[in-house]
């Protein structure tokens, strides 16, 4: 039996049909079960980790099929720019609310992330770590480790992040009564990335065309202020 | 050959993409970088929407998918995060509805003041739904 499962799981595709059978059951229960915690990628993720954890298989092993589902990634957020042209004159029409709204929400994590460093006392290095936890992760790997961050821990922080936001997305934005579809993309795409983009492309299209361009704009706006953030803290 | 030729182009664009962020000095991803250089290629006419149209549906239809290895990545991380779990779970959690409720709110109001500022000058059926959906929201008196 374990040489079964060494041989299965070291075959190329692996890491493809076991993500791809776990999303598919999430996608399921997440119909059935009209909640907004039963979010397919949470529960596909969860499910995935139980399963290699429980069969011992490391995640560098599932990585070597998982891997070119990552590769996508690049070129599906290179697609993002088509829903904003489409939206181009939504966008012009609202340029002060998008660009406040945006440069808001980088001051409000900022913000929660100081708080909650001097709260717990901890020391820059964390500080540098958590502050790019909103931005998408390339661009936020490439700012923790600027500003004398722990990579890794970025890494993880923004993956929990992006699924946190991709699942509050619903409640969050009716708790704060937020109805209007460019302000529920700006506050999505501003607050949990990528991963919360996914979330609004589902809600609509000028949602996950808002929410694509406030990745960008968020991404870009936090490399040039994280250095002299992380240097007052 | 419309998908060969469809993915063609944003593969190239994703190339290009990742060239910009090898040649210039900037922390900025490839991917961000495509994402420009494909909405340039759009704004100029060097691409047109049919051109790319049903792929790039396809690939923001499934985009939810390919965070999953990113996100299964965390179980080598459960030893580093635990040290530090409560802070962690505060920003993460309460931090990303923080700037999420907040940066919608601040969005919407500002989208709200403009377009009723505007309404005293035309008011016309583009202007009928935002008005609905502002009495809405001033406490529904109909």
């Amino acid at each position: 039996m374990n040489s079964f499962i060494t041989t299965l799981s070291s075959t190329l595709f692996f890491g493809v049909a076991i993500s791809l059978v776990c999303y598919g059951i999430g996608a399921y229960i997440g119909k059935k079960i009209k909640f907004p915690l039963a979010n397919p990628l949470l529960i596909a993720a969860i499910l995935l980790i139980v399963i290699l954890k429980v069969l011992d298989i490391k995640y560098a092993t599932y990585m070597v099929g998982a891997q070119y589902i990552s590769y996508l990634l690049t070129p599906a957020t290179v697609c993002l720019a088509v829903p904003l042209y489409e939206k181009l004159q939504l966008l012009r029409d609202n340029l002060v609310a998008v660009v406040v709204g945006i440069l808001t929400g980088i001051i409000i994590s900022a913000v929660t992330v100081w708080g909650t460093c001097v709260i717990f006392t901890l020391d820059e290095g964390i500080f540098a770590t958590m502050l790019p936890k909103s931005i998408t992760t390339a661009i936020g790997m490439a700012v923790s480790e600027e500003t004398g961050g722990v990579v890794n821990i970025t890494v993880a922080m923004i993956a929990i992040t992006g699924i946190t936001g991709n699942v509050i997305a619903d409640i969050v934005l009716k708790l704060f009564r937020v109805k209007e579809p460019v302000a529920k993309g700006i506050a999505i795409g501003t607050s949990a990335h990528v991963m919360g983009t996914s979330k609004a492309i589902e809600l609509g299209e000028i949602e996950g065309a808002m929410s694509g361009l406030a990745v960008a704009v968020a991404g870009l706006i936090t490399v040039l202020i994280a250095p002299v953030l992380v240097g007052m803290y | 050959m419309k998908y060969l030729k469809q993915f063609g182009i944003i593969i190239v664009i994703s190339l290009m993409g990742e060239l910009l962020n090898e040649l210039l000095p900037f922390s900025v991803p490839g991917s961000i970088y495509g994402l420009l250089l494909m909405l340039l290629a759009l704004v100029t006419g060097v691409v047109k929407v049919s051109q790319v149209k049903e792929t790039s549906s396809f690939l923001l239809d499934i985009m939810p998918i390919l965070f999953i290895p990113s996100t299964v990545g965390l179980m080598d991380y459960f030893g580093v995060l635990s040290e530090i779990l409560v802070p962690v779970l505060l920003v993460c959690i309460v931090g990303t509805a923080l700037v999420m409720g907040i940066t919608g709110v601040v969005t919407e109001r500002i989208i709200l003041a403009r377009s009723s500022n505007s309404m005293g000058f035309v008011n016309n059926d583009n202007n009928s739904e935002e008005q609905d959906f502002l009495e809405e929201r001033g406490g529904g008196n109909e």
